[in-house]
């Protein structure tokens, strides 16, 4: 009982904190410098991890798929359809999204959750700046602008990548996987990739803000906060990818 | 001036504080002095406003924070300057940025003047050209100094300061008490540092109160120290050695300070 208490008191703090937070921002000009210093931090410094994580990803799809298709009645070129619809629906996505939050998340929670054990944000306050839309709205629109880019960019590396690998192995051919990736396009899949990409850069800047806006102690404190942001985050990811994908494609 | 009257908080059934009234006036250092535990921050942070009292009122110059609708609270905010004991300088801005934040963020001015007024509070506070560094490349003394400067950008009406010679060598507490001093009459702000540090007391103490376990225990100025018999006060300040042989000296040179 006393958890579920907790529970609801924690989700109901969350909200409170997005309602300070979705406020106009006092300062535009400051509010934008914000936002490119976030595009940087949480943005462009996560590329390269990503891009390595799907590359690998799409060679290890591939690989498992080939060595699964043993009937010759089977075209090849499934191989290149398989890797190309487990790395646009799922692996982009959800896969890169769980990464994200450990990444970003827990910087965001012991970026925060110093600034509130060093009084920063007390400093704030007293000025009368809104902390929570001067800390948190930037970090929102730099994930939502930034990670549909970073995921498409991604997605592309990870069909880059099953390719790399049939050539490598030569497992497949080019022709059979290049036919396998042009096979039953649908778009709608890349809408519902999309959707979730975004439901997921809000996830991975607002829990870990949340977390880190309401530390109290100290290093201990910021440590534990910046883990519980990384498990709370995946866990909304998770259960989110569940809630989406039921909802648009079942 | 700054009026506090019958301030009272209280954390899970646990009184903090018991009815605390004080006037704080202006162009003076006020001093909260007390124990740890004895209510001091819970005091400073309740006249901030970053701890709401379960009762009471604080006044600024006549204006009650509690009957303040935000746009007032929000102009208050702007004439209040505060140092706190970590220094709370944002470790992701240079020294001009931290010190400009409440320009850049509450005024058009253009930054030619931003800049000027910058450094014209460095200069005040003894660290010219130094805008360029980042918190962690100066030493502490200097981070005091630079969250002094960005207290006093704003030309305050109300300065606050947590601790402020908290982690300082004694030259360099000593040069940060001169400084608060300097400041509170030029700008002729209406001062409150949060101390249990003895030199800082008799070095700038023109008006002191003693907080014990929540409530005002004593109330006066550095010189009346050395002429009071109150228990709380005497137990407080003249617990060491040095400071009772003090107390000797100056009451058998019949003066004060």
């Amino acid at each position: 009982m006393k958890h579920i208490l907790g529970f609801f008191e924690l989700t109901g703090k969350y909200f409170l904190l997005l309602r300070k937070t979705f406020s106009r921002p006092q300062n535009r000009r400051i509010f934008w410098q914000n936002y490119v210093r976030e595009l940087d931090d949480i943005g462009l410094k996560t590329v390269g991890m990503i891009l390595f994580i799907n590359f690998f990803i799409g060679g290890v799809v591939t690989i498992q798929t080939a060595l699964n298709l043993e009937n010759p009645l089977l075209d090849r070129s499934l191989i290149g359809f398989a890797a190309k619809q487990s790395v646009i629906l799922e692996f982009s996505p959800t896969l890169s999204s769980v990464i994200l939050a450990g990444i970003v998340g827990s910087y965001i929670a012991s970026t925060i959750g110093t600034m509130r054990i060093t009084e920063q944000i007390d400093v704030l306050d007293v000025m009368g700046v809104n902390s929570a839309n001067h800390l948190v709205l930037p970090k929102i629109f730099a994930t939502l602008s930034f990670y549909p880019f970073l995921i498409i960019i991604s997605m592309f590396m990870g069909i880059f990548g099953g390719w790399a690998a049939g050539q490598v192995t030569d497992l497949v051919s080019t022709a059979d996987y290049l036919e396998g990736i042009r096979m039953d396009f649908e778009p709608f899949h890349f809408v519902y990739s999309m959707v979730k990409t975004l439901v997921f850069a809000f996830l991975i800047a607002t829990i870990p803000s949340f977390f880190g806006y309401y530390v109290k102690g100290g290093a201990l404190e910021v440590g534990r906060a910046s883990t519980k942001a990384v498990i709370w985050t995946s866990i909304m990811i998770v259960l989110w990818n569940y809630i989406i994908t039921q909802l648009l494609l079942s | 001036m700054i009026e506090v009257k019958n301030l009272r908080k209280a954390f899970g059934g646990q009184e903090v504080l018991k009815g605390i009234s004080a006037v704080f006036e202006k162009g003076k250092t006020n001093m909260i002095i007390g124990q740890s535990g004895s209510g001091k921050t819970v005091f400073l942070k309740s006249m901030l406003g970053l701890i709401t009292p379960d009762q009471g009122e604080i006044s600024f110059d006549g204006r009650i924070w509690s009957a303040l609708d935000d746009k007032q609270r929000a102009q208050i905010r702007r004439e209040i300057g505060v140092v706190f004991q970590g220094n709370a300088l944002f470790d992701s801005y240079n020294i001009e940025e931290n010190v400009s934040f409440p320009l850049r963020m509450f005024t058009d001015k253009p930054a030619s003047e931003i800049r000027e007024r910058v450094n014209e509070v460095l200069e005040q506070v003894g660290l010219p050209g130094i805008n360029r560094k980042f918190p962690s490349e100066i030493s502490g003394g200097q981070q005091k100094r630079v969250a002094i400067a960005r207290a006093i950008v704003m030309y305050p009406k109300y300065l606050f300061a947590d601790e402020p010679n908290s982690g300082l060598d004694p030259k360099t507490a000593i040069r940060i008490d001169d400084l608060l001093y300097e400041l509170t009459k030029h700008y002729d702000t209406t001062t409150i540092v949060n101390t249990h540090d003895m030199n800082s007391i008799m070095e700038i103490g023109e008006h002191i109160i003693l907080l014990k376990n929540g409530v005002k225990a004593w109330e006066g100025s550095k010189e009346d120290i050395f002429h009071s018999d109150n228990p709380d006060l005497n137990d407080f300040i003249f617990s060491s050695e040095l400071f009772r042989k003090v107390k000797d000296m100056v009451q058998k040179l019949g003066g004060g300070l």
